[in-house]
Parts: structure tokens; sequence; C-alpha cells
């Protein structure tokens, strides 16, 4: 039964186990937990940042193919619910309606720039998909009519996924709106998880990963590898989108930076080789650690900067503002002892 | 007269001013071991890939049972049954012997768009496949990832793959390069095997003679991309053309 659930995927390392079981129960009891509003919004923003990641995971890692347009798909299926919101009005058919097309608009422009680009080398489809993303980019900041331009959306979603909803308390935790959001985005971006998971470890999964060694003889074992490809560009494309959907209900607020910018792609892009690329469970690890970081390292930051107070130089070095200099020592650090990533350093040790 | 499993026609290709493979043709009975020889250069290895589709033809056909598959992409001749054992090794490094195998199976079984089952629970490939490994001798190793076999071995698993194809056309490319004296028979011992399935057609590239004299039914000749010499050994090992041409001493020795 668990064995199916994780389609046989097992982590084969015993840290690895426990750190996947950790942030499992984390997540699934975070309202509990760590009651308040931020780090529920951390544990939100962790959940979908793990389904969009393995998204990503299964292009790059598991295909072999490079691409920058993942936070368009992102977004379109955030703009997907927040047009669908705005015009059908507040409702759960709103929210399906939206994550629908959302998805299904991702797979065709993905299939779009699959078959116009994947025929070719793989650098083309790279530089397509950055060029159909800015232009994607523009186009949303641009038509203000349709998106609200640089301000974004705000919009109404059923008001029992608000904190307004209050339904008493629990283990002294009040039970609001609010939550019950956070469980639905929890389950969902599980479910996707394990369909990811699912794919990867799937006669199709296999066929991808013999494309990534060596297309040339996936080809000559009759195999057509620009199909599989798109397949894996679609796919790939409308789970991302699923994300975005996931986190438009979360904030019920979309915007061109929140779900666009060039800076989730590069969030994401870290995420993966953090975590270790062709892992699924790469994605986990790398999400969590790098939305855990992005969130609490300056207050940590804040915290030993105040406690080093007296030495000279430490505690210029450790003031939040330098955060993101400390991400970036992380980053290069990580890259550095993990190249095949956390995931597959845990996995070669045992 | 038994019909063409493979016929080529004309088949030419360019590159640029250069004729690397000249009008070629040429048809393949079921049950033939066909051995094509000539120097370096001559377009043994480019008349392959014309065959299976790596290059597409500047002119001319080539027929798969009666069906003209010239422009056809690589892995849908490969589904028609052409099955081709490349000259470099070209495998999947990083995955298992096993693994290697099963895909040709899982490919041959149409299941490759297969994207919500586990591929461990299709049971029924494995099986097939180790059926295979061991019959070229690598079943102890299945586990093994292939980058790290030794260059006999890879050569094995290449073997074992095209017999995994089951195609109605093999294609070997020096299947015995760089092989040790052990080894070597192991993989021309299949290749006999196969011959005696009467229903196929086997195409061999290779330099060695000693091969060539114990499995060749006909030796075809290629000089500078064009047919040359076609026949039954004895008559194109002592036809002039043959040695003078350029076989020259080798096959003067023999």
């Amino acid at each position: 039964m668990l064995t199916n659930l994780i389609s046989g995927d097992r982590p084969r390392s015993l840290i690895l186990t426990g750190l996947l079981l950790a942030i499992l129960l984390g997540l699934a009891l975070a309202p509990f937990l760590f009651p308040g509003v931020r780090s529920l919004e951390t544990a939100a923003r962790i959940c979908i940042f793990i389904v969009l990641v393995a998204s990503y995971d299964l292009l790059l890692g598991y295909s072999g193919i490079v691409s920058f347009a993942h936070t368009m798909f992102f977004g379109l299926g955030a703009y997907g619910v927040a047009l669908a919101s705005t015009h059908m009005g507040r409702g759960y058919d709103a929210l399906v309606v939206g994550a629908v097309l959302g998805a299904i608009a991702s797979a065709l422009l993905a299939l779009l720039i699959g078959l116009f680009s994947l025929r070719v080398r793989a650098i083309f489809f790279a530089m397509i998909t950055l060029a159909v993303a800015s232009a994607v980019a523009v186009l949303v900041s641009q038509l203000s009519g349709l998106t609200g331009g640089e301000d974004g959306l705000n919009y109404s979603i059923p008001r029992e996924l608000t904190p307004a909803f209050k339904l008493g308390s629990l283990f002294g935790v009040s039970i609001t709106g609010k939550i019950l959001n956070y469980y639905l985005v929890f389950f969902a971006s599980l479910a996707l998880f394990l369909v990811l998971l699912r794919v990867v470890n799937s006669p199709f999964g296999r066929v991808l990963q013999a494309i990534r060694e060596n297309d040339f003889r996936a080809e000559a074992i009759g195999y057509r590898v620009v199909f599989y490809r798109t397949l894996a560009t679609c796919l790939s494309a409308a789970m991302a989108a699923l994300a975005g959907s996931l986190f438009a209900i979360w904030l019920r607020y979309v915007g061109p930076d929140t779900t666009l910018s060039f800076e989730i792609m590069l969030d994401i892009l870290l995420m993966v080789v953090i975590g270790g690329m062709g892992t699924m469970y790469g994605a986990v690890i790398g999400a969590t650690i790098f939305v855990l970081a992005q969130n609490y390292l300056q207050n940590l930051m804040g915290v030993a900067s105040g406690a080093t107070e007296g030495l000279p130089l430490v505690p210029q070095l450790l003031d939040p503002d330098r955060w993101l200099l400390w991400l970036g020592v992380l980053f290069i650090l990580s890259v550095y002892f993990f190249p095949t990533g956390i995931v597959g350093r845990l996995r070669s040790e045992d | 007269m038994t019909q063409m499993l493979l016929e080529t026609d004309g088949l030419t290709v360019r590159f640029g001013g250069h004729v690397a493979v000249d009008a070629v043709s040429c048809g393949f009975r079921a049950g033939e071991l066909t051995a094509i020889v000539g120097p370096n250069g001559a377009g043994k290895t480019t008349y392959f890939n014309l065959i299976s589709g790596q290059i597409t033809a500047s002119e001319g056909t080539v027929r798969l049972m009666g069906e003209d598959v010239t422009r056809d992409p690589v892995a849908s001749r490969c589904r028609k049954g052409l099955g081709r054992a490349f000259q470099l090794t070209n495998l999947f490094p990083n995955l298992t012997v096993l693994e290697n195998v099963r895909l040709v199976i899982q490919a041959r079984r149409r299941m490759g768009f297969n994207l919500f089952s586990m591929a461990s629970s299709h049971t029924e490939l494995t099986v097939a496949a180790m059926a295979i490994l061991e019959r070229v001798r690598l079943h102890p190793l299945s586990e093994q990832k292939v980058g790290g076999l030794s260059h006999g071995n890879q050569r094995k698993l290449e073997v074992a793959i095209l017999i995994a194809l089951d195609p109605v056309v093999y294609m070997f490319d020096e299947p015995t390069a760089g092989m040790s004296v052990d080894e070597a028979p192991v993989v021309l011992d299949l290749i006999a095997e196969l011959k005696a399935e009467k229903d196929r057609t086997i195409l061999l590239v290779e330099h060695k003679m000693d091969v060539i004299r114990s499995l060749a039914d006909r030796i075809i000749v290629l000089h500078n991309g064009a047919l040359a010499a076609d026949g039954d050994p004895a008559t194109v090992m002592a036809s002039d053309v043959v040695q003078e041409a350029y076989m020259g001493r080798d096959l003067a020795d023999v």
C-alpha cells in the first residue's frame, strides 16, 4: 500500500527517510505545531514550491530539458484562478474552472513551444522558453485591463477558505477558514507530488531517463524522442500551473512579481540543484530548506548579530541586511559539497 | 526466389560534393548472412546509417519487406523491424544492465506512454529481459550500471539489445571489435544462432576474415561508396577487383 503510494521509489537512505518524514509531519501538523500567521504562510509556500520544483525536476532532472518558462506556467495557473474568480464571482466552481483552464492553457502553450523547438537542439528550446516567458511577463504587466497590470488582481474566494470563517478551536488553536485553506493546499500538493512520483517511476519515466542518458540510442530502440520530450514538457507545465492555482487560492492575490518574475525561476533552479536533480525527493528537501532560509535566515542572523555584538566585524557580517550574501554562500557550499544534491549525497552513502 | 526482406535501390548520399554512398542497389533475403567489407572510408557505416535512418538518403530508396521506409524516422524503422547494433558502444551508461534491455522490450510492447503504472510492477518485462541476458551470459551482472562494465561486456550488451529488439533485419557493425579472444566466441555463436532462425536476414560489417569465412553466406564489397562486388564468399575473395583494388594483401594472405 505505502510502497504503491510512493510508486516503489523508496528513499533508500535512513537519514533521508527521517528528513522526509519530519517534513511530512511538520507540514501536516503545521497549524498546530507552529501556530501563527507567518509560519502558516511559510508552510503553505513550502507545499506549493515542492510541487513546483518537482514538476521542474521532471523536465530538468529526468528529461534533461532546460526550460526558463516554468514560472510562466506557474503564473498561468495562478492567473487562471484569479481571472475565473474575478469574472465568475466567488465560488468553488470558479476555482476549479480557473485551475483546469490554467492547466490546459499551460499544456497547450508547452505543446506549441515543444513542437517548434524540441525537434532541434536542446539549447533552442531553452532560448525559446526564455523569449516566450519574457513576452508573457511583459504582456501580463501591459494588459492592465485584464490582468491588473503591475498591481495584479485581488479577488474573493469562498468564505470557508478565508480567515473570516471560524469553526471553533482545537488543541488551543482556533480553526479558521485559513487553516482549512492550508489543508486544501497541503493535500492537493501531496496528491500532485505523488502523481509526479508515479510518473517518473512509470514506464514513461524510464523512457525519459533513457532519453536523458542517450537520446540517439533511445530513438534507435524505437522511442520517438521528440514525442516523449514534448509530453514531458506538457505534463510539467500543467503541474506547474496547478501549483500556481493553489498559490492563487492561498494568497487571494496574483501579481507579476509573485507568480511570473524571473527571480522565482532562479529560486526553482536553486531548489532543484540543492535538493538533487533527478530525484523527486530532492524537490521536497530543496524547497523546504530554501523557503525556510528565505523566511527565517534574516531572523536567525538578527539573533546571531545581536549575540556577537562585542566582537569586531562579525556583527556587521551577520547583519540581517546581508542575508542574501549568506544565502549565496550557502548555495555555493551546497553545490561544492553536494554536487549531486542533498538527496544524491545521502543516497550514495548507504 | 525467397522474398527480399530488405532492399536498397540506387541508394545515394552526398555530403557537399562528396558522394559517401553511391547508388548502391542490393537486396537481402531471409536466412542469409551478408558480410559487408571494404577499406576504411568505403562507406560501410554510412550505408548502415542510411538503412537504419540516422542519415536520410539524397537519392534512392530503402524498402523493408516491400514497404518504402526511406523517409521514416529512426524509431519507426526500428519498430518496423530494422535492428541495429552500433560500432562504438552506444548504451545508457547510468542505467543498469537489466534496465537497458528492459527498455527495449518495453519499446517493442508499445508501453512507453504508460504514465501511471509502476514500471517495477511489469514483471513480465523483467523476466523477458533476464532471459535475453542469460543468452549473452550477462545475467550475473544484471544489477550493475552499464558505465562500469568492461568493454567486452558492453559489446555483449549491444548484442543483447539487438536480440531484444527481435528485428527482421539484424545489423551488426563490427560486433567483436576490441573484444578479447575468449569473449568473442560468445557473440559469434549468438550470431550463428540468429542465422539459424531462417526468417531473418543479417547484415554484418566486419574486418576479420576468419569471422567472415565462418559466418557469411555472401559478401558485398563497397569501394568509394559504390558496390564493387557481390557474391558468395569464395568468388568474391578470389575476384580480381577485390584482390587488386584494395583488399590487397589482407585477402591475398588468407
